[in-house]
Order: structure tokens, then sequence, then C-alpha cells
């Protein structure tokens, strides 16, 4: 399978980047790790006319700690999240969702800043960002500004960056003490999409849940926060009976289609399920016991 | 057309192509070297896998413009005087049936255990998950990856059988 023609820029700076952006429009698409993308040009799915490669642009590598959130530059390999002791020691959830993400050597090259831009309900960051209330820095001609992720995910494969912006930062805050999350991902084989998967974040005050955040993963055709879910889980104690009752509601909220990994009442069962466990995980990462 | 200079085992080597060219047609078209090979043509197999600056990769799911100025290795460069220990090891330990998946395996093995040399058979499965066997031999491969493991530990040493 052949992709369709299309011109090839590999610019050195953002700068230049931008510019070729803004002079060819929507006729262009950004290439970062181009795990999704080449697939999908070779399948003529996407058929850009310009191709701009952002992977020989320096400095958008990055993981690090600063004003109360972890910076990720939007080029980030999975790989190098899942060896970051950083991401491990500290962000649990993150750590789960860049270890289940395609395989080992898709890991190699895909990024961050291309999973989410590419904003398929069917990737596993989307509901983990949203778990976290990341925000994401996107850069355009007249500089940068700040998306909160809530508001990101517009569409099936669309998001509110504009045409001539590009995605340069995830920040994800950095999480209180007492916090957990875990990720949780049901999938037919290594390197599929998930059947359904389930992001949770918590804060726990002794026994009672402070904060709880939930995304799903391939179950909308947007990535979606479970959001009845997470009202019955705050300000209560986490009991068995409270959980139940919140995988029954992410359950009932989640609008999944049946396809080939199973039809719509296996999955809703399945987010029932799997939203129970992540929360036990979260809820046990949080209290320090594993 | 564009010019795509890059290294590959060790040589230098340049070629006219379109920007649309994938790597593992670059690889196999432009350079007859067909020792990578193209199973499912869908990112999923592993069969094309090869080495781009020392990490193991897809080379179906990379355009060869992408790779200009690096530095490349594919099958026919791991064998220098004699078999390498990964080689050696899939003959001995019968880690091949068809041999399709082969290449692949070698290379993302060679980039692992670089990075792991005394790995457990858990880590050396999960090394593998992108690289599909259909002839489900996958209890050999992993063998064949230990015995390249300890062989590239204590390269003196005959390896216990």
């Amino acid at each position: 399978m052949i992709p369709a023609k299309f011109e090839y820029f590999a610019p050195s700076t953002l700068k230049d980047a931008l510019s070729l952006l803004s002079e060819h429009g929507s006729s262009a698409k950004i290439l970062a790790g181009g795990q999704s993308l080449i697939p999908a040009m070779r399948f003529r799915l996407a058929q850009p006319e310009i191709l701009i490669d952002i992977n020989r642009i320096e400095g958008l590598e990055y993981i690090r700690e600063d004003n109360g959130h972890l910076a990720i530059g939007a080029l980030t390999r999975e790989a190098a999240l899942d060896k970051s002791e950083l991401v491990r020691q500290k962000y649990p959830l993150l750590a789960d969702t860049c270890r289940v993400i395609a395989d080992p050597l898709v890991r190699n090259m895909a990024t961050l800043g291309g999973n989410l831009a590419h904003s398929d309900p069917a990737n596993d960051h989307p509901a983990t960002v949203l778990s976290y209330g990341a925000k994401i820095v996107a850069v355009g001609p007249n500089g940068e500004r700040t998306i909160e992720i809530d508001d990101f995910f517009t569409g099936l494969f669309e998001n509110s960056l504009a045409p001539n912006e590009i995605l340069k930062e995830i920040q994800i805050p950095t999480p209180p003490s007492g916090s957990g999350g875990a990720y949780l991902k049901l999938e037919r084989k290594v390197g599929d999409y998930a059947v359904v998967a389930v992001a949770v974040q918590l804060t726990m005050d002794g026994d009672v849940c402070k904060t709880a955040r939930i995304g799903l993963t391939n179950v909308a055709a947007v990535p979606m926060r479970a959001k009845a879910a997470e009202a019955l889980l705050i300000g209560k104690v986490l009991d068995e009976a409270t959980i139940g009752e919140a995988g029954k509601a992410a359950a009932a909220e989640c609008d999944p289609s049946g396809d080939l990994r199973g039809p719509v009442e296996y999955k809703r069962d399945m987010v029932r399920v799997i939203v129970k466990r992540a929360i036990h995980k979260a809820m046990q990462r949080a209290r320090g016991e594993i | 057309m564009t010019t795509v200079t890059l290294t590959i085992n060790g040589n230098q080597v340049s070629r006219e192509v379109e920007p649309r060219l994938l790597l593992v047609h670059y690889i196999r078209e432009e350079l007859n070297l067909t020792g990578t090979h193209i199973g499912c043509d869908t990112t999923s197999c592993g069969a094309c896998t090869i080495l781009v600056d020392g990490k193991a990769i897809k080379s179906c799911t990379m355009f060869a413009v992408q790779a200009a100025g690096r530095n490349l290795e594919t099958i026919e460069g791991v064998a220098k005087d004699s078999l390498h220990p990964l080689q050696e090891g899939f003959w001995e330990k019968h880690g091949l049936q068809c041999g399709y998946c082969t290449p692949g395996m070698i290379m993302t093995a060679k980039a692992f255990l670089a990075e792991n040399p005394d790995p457990t058979e858990d880590e050396i499965r999960w090394a593998i998950s992108g690289n599909l066997c259909r002839c489900t031999g996958y209890t050999n491969i992993v063998e064949s990856i230990r015995y390249a493991a300890q062989k590239l530990r204590q390269p003196e040493e005959k390896v216990a059988s």
C-alpha cells in the first residue's frame, strides 16, 4: 500500500514549521512519530498534499517538573515516558498508559503530542490526560496559548487546535499527596486498540475521596470523562457498594459501538468491571499500599 | 524527487526517491537488501524491524526521507566475521521455522539486549511483543534470545544447552 503523493518539508525550527503551516493551511499535516498518520496515509484515509516533519526540530523532547506540573515536550516518545523514573514514581497513571500503547517498536517512534493531536477516541492517552486535568500548550503565528483538556477534544479525530497551530507541550498537574491513579486496558492482544480502557485519578483523605476524575477509552465517538461516576465518588467513603455504583454509572453514560471487539452490551459491562478495578488500584496507590 | 543519503550497515548510500517512498521499500528495492521483510503492511507484525540510530523501529511506518543522515542497521549487517550470538542462538535453539519473522525478531532482540543484557523470560516476551511469528514458535525464539544474552555476557564460556 503506497501513500498518495505529497510534498515534504523538514524544517529545523518551530518558527519555520509555523510559517509552512500558515502558508499551506489545511492541505498540510504535521508528521510527528507517524505511527497513526503513516498507516492512515497508506490506506489513503489521509492524503495530505504537504507533510511537515517536525522531527528535525530541536528541543521538543523533554520531561521535566516545573511550576507545579509535569511538562512534556510534544515530540517525547512513548518509550522515553516509559523509561522515565520521574513518571514511574510520581505519575503512575501516565506510566501505566505508555506501557500499553501499541507495542514496544511503535513506542520507539510514537509521541505523546501526536497521540493527542490525532484525537482518536480509541487512543489511550486522551482518557489519561482527561483524568489528570492536563493542559495543552499550542503555538501559532501569534504566540502560545494554553487549552484546558476539557476543552480540547471536540469530535471524532477533531480538537480545538487551529489549522495554523502546533501542539507544543502537555502539562500534567503534579498530584497532591494522597493521590493515586491507574490505567487499565482490556485488549485482545498487544498492539490492538482497547476493547475498553479506563483511566482513574483520585485524591484520598483517609477513606474519603476528595477528588476523582475518570476517563474512558474507545467507548464513545469523542474521548470522554465518566462524570456521573466521578460525582458518585467525591466526598464518599470508597467502599465496595460506592465503587460498584460508580462502575454502573460509567457503563450507563458511555456510548460504545458494536464492532469486531464485541457488541455494545459486552463493552458496557466491561466498562462497569474495569472502572471498578481501576478505582481499586488508584485507591491502593493513593494509600501507598502498592 | 529528493536525495536521501544515509549510512546502512556501515556503508554510506544515496538515492533519488519520492518523499512517499517507505523506508522498507528504499531498503529492499533501491538497495536490494531483501533480508528486511514485509509481512502485514499495517504496522502490526514487525517483520520489517530495523535499527535507526540504535533504536528498533518498523521500517514500513517511516518514510525514507525521514531516515536521511541517520545510521541504519539491517539483518545483513549483523554477522561480522562469524555469526552474531543472536544468529547462533536461533540456529542452536531452533528459533525459526519458516524464518519469515526472523530478521525482525533478531533486530528487535539486538536493540533490546543492548539495553538489557540480562533479561528475564518475561522481559524478553515483552520486548518481542511487537513481532509476530505465524508459526507460533515463540518458546524457541525466547530460548534463542536467552542463549544470545548469555553468550554476549560471557563470550568465552560455553553456553549451557
